[in-house]
């Protein structure tokens, strides 16, 4: 009886030991492995995900795929340096589009456009061109806004457009600047900036709120919301063309 | 290998003896824990295939594919935790249609662990990402953004700890500054608060406190900012902090073909990875723990 209670006893001591020291016996790290796993065809896609999906892919491509119109080539982003066919494509249709309705609406006319590289979310690939394409390129659902800007606002404008080095896209705004990126001349519709005179700038609602760190927007001489979304605008103008073919120019460039 | 989280149980209230430790126990060495850790960041949406002619993505990406990888690989360890590191929303009509519904309620089918905030959560404005939560099935982590004075109050927590196979896996979440990023009016009254000084208090209660062996920071602040070297990144964090195992990465869409090995404040080495954007990879990385004292003294050994 009191040997089993002894041998019982020193059981649980052993026992309680071994539990302690591998508790004191801390977890340590012996090896990190790290390596990035290629989604591609080798993949084989889970069919329940992909029938979970489909009911919300059906509505979306009926409305969305139907061929607007025929890209020459595929433009991306990056290509060009201070200015990209991409970017002076999105532009020139914020600037034409935006401006049937400004004028309407108050008789005056749309002078630069400035948009952000950011805000170019894929390229337009070489052959058709649908909504879908302009849902890729364009996925946020900004609108116009038209802004009234003179003197040390344009300044201000043309200096971050300078200090970015970046291919912004810009329309009916030239600038020059030396290898350094000092500024050598800046034009609106080829012409000398007035100072005195009140320009309207064409841009996103995004980047009138200080997008980007845009903040030449404010104060300004007057805002007009278009009410109209630059993706829109977009489908708008695939609609009216057959072929788009944009390309570099010399918009913004270094001398 | 329950017998850890056995031992620790039993364990409780004995640490009077603890003095009496120190046992060799060769016997109770066994193969080292894996833990793995399956990362996305900066998804956007992007939920089917890229087709044939979407140039450089072409025929890559899906979450269906995604999905097949992700389950042969819990197969072959349950011992996985599998987060996003933000901009969930925004990048396609899926998205611009429904909202994130459907990119909720797929990571939730994929059994997301956790994920953390990126700017474009915003973008149908904090209401519009407080609307999806009811379809989504995972946690989210955000330290330094206070929603204290907002919707999303009480929906989103500093930091939440795991524990797989008695490994505790602390992870806590880090967001870019929204203040000329995303119009006020849309994420209203989120404050954003410092990363690092924030990091310093996560990891401390992550480590002393919760006594966490791996530490796991979700960001969405941006890799690295070469004409901006002032501005916190993922890398800057590594070095300026410590006591972070693994930093997971978004919203610089940085392809990062093996992760970043840092010295971090200790001078230890530290992980930091992105795995670019649109759901075109899957991160991995695998963690193993033993318990084996011998092995304590070489260290950890790092393969990427």
């Amino acid at each position: 009886m009191v040997n089993f209670t002894k041998s019982k006893l020193s059981l649980c001591l052993l026992v309680l030991l071994l539990i302690i020291s591998c508790k004191t016996e801390k977890l340590h790290l012996s090896k990190i492995e790290g390596k990035r796993l290629d989604i591609n065809k080798d993949v084989s896609p889970n069919p329940d995900v992909e029938a979970f999906i489909a009911p919300y892919k059906n509505r979306i491509e009926s409305d969305l795929d139907s061929v607007l119109a025929v890209a020459v080539d595929t433009y991306s982003k990056n290509d060009g340096e201070l200015n990209t066919a991409i970017g002076n494509l999105m532009a020139d249709i914020v600037q034409s589009e935006g401006n049937g309705i400004f004028h309407k609406r108050t008789g005056k006319n749309i002078d630069v456009v400035i948009l952000n590289h950011g805000g170019i979310r894929a390229e337009i690939p070489k052959g058709p061109v649908s909504a879908r394409t302009a849902y890729n390129v364009m996925p946020f659902e900004n609108e116009i806004v038209v802004v009234g800007l003179k003197g040390k606002q344009i300044d201000g404008a043309i200096n971050y457009l300078v200090s970015r080095k970046r291919a912004n896209p810009i329309a009916g705004l030239k600038i020059v600047v030396d290898k350094d990126f000092n500024l050598i001349s800046a034009t609106i519709n080829n012409e000398a900036i007035d100072a005195n005179k009140i320009y309207y700038f064409a841009t996103s609602d995004y980047l009138y709120n200080r997008g980007d760190n845009m903040n030449f927007f404010q104060p300004n001489e007057g805002v007009y919301e278009l009410d109209f979304k630059i993706r829109n605008a977009m489908i708008d103008y695939f609609k009216k063309t057959d072929t788009i073919n944009p390309v570099i120019d010399d918009r913004f460039i270094i001398k | 290998m329950r017998r850890r989280d056995f031992i620790q149980k039993v364990s409780a209230g004995t640490t009077a003896l603890a003095a009496a430790g120190g046992f060799g126990l060769q016997s109770f060495t066994s193969k080292p824990t894996k833990i793995t850790i399956l990362h996305t960041n900066d998804v956007h949406s992007h939920i089917d295939t890229f087709g044939p002619d979407e140039g450089r993505n072409a025929n890559k990406g899906g979450v269906a594919r995604r999905a097949s990888l992700i389950e042969s690989i819990r197969k072959q360890n349950p011992n996985t935790l599998l987060l996003d590191a933000g901009d969930i929303f925004q990048g396609t009509p899926y998205f611009n249609y429904y909202g994130g519904e459907l990119e909720f309620k797929l990571m939730s089918k994929l059994k997301y662990d956790l994920a953390t905030i990126g700017n474009h959560d915003f973008d149908n404005g904090i209401e519009g990402l407080y609307a999806q939560l009811p379809h989504a099935e995972f946690g989210f982590v955000s330290a330094n953004y206070d929603f204290s004075n907002t919707i999303m109050d009480t929906h989103v927590k500093p930091y939440q700890v795991f524990k797989k196979d008695g490994v505790k896996i602390g992870v806590f979440g880090l967001g870019i500054e929204l203040y000329g990023l995303v119009g006020k009016k849309l994420y209203k009254e989120t404050k954003y608060l410092d990363p690092i000084e924030i990091t310093q208090e996560m990891t401390r209660i992550l480590k002393l406190e919760k006594r966490c062996d791996l530490i796991i920071c979700l960001s969405h602040l941006g890799y690295n900012y070469r004409n901006n070297p002032d501005k916190v990144s993922d890398l800057k964090l590594a070095e300026a902090t410590k006591d972070i195992d693994l930093i997971i990465g978004g919203h610089t869409h940085t392809f990062l073909p093996k992760p970043t090995i840092v010295k971090n404040l200790d001078g230890k080495n530290i992980l930091v990875n992105q795995v670019g954007c649109y759901g075109l990879y899957l991160g991995q990385i695998d963690f193993y723990f033993d318990t084996d004292k011998n092995k304590t003294a070489n260290g950890t050994s790092i393969i990427v």
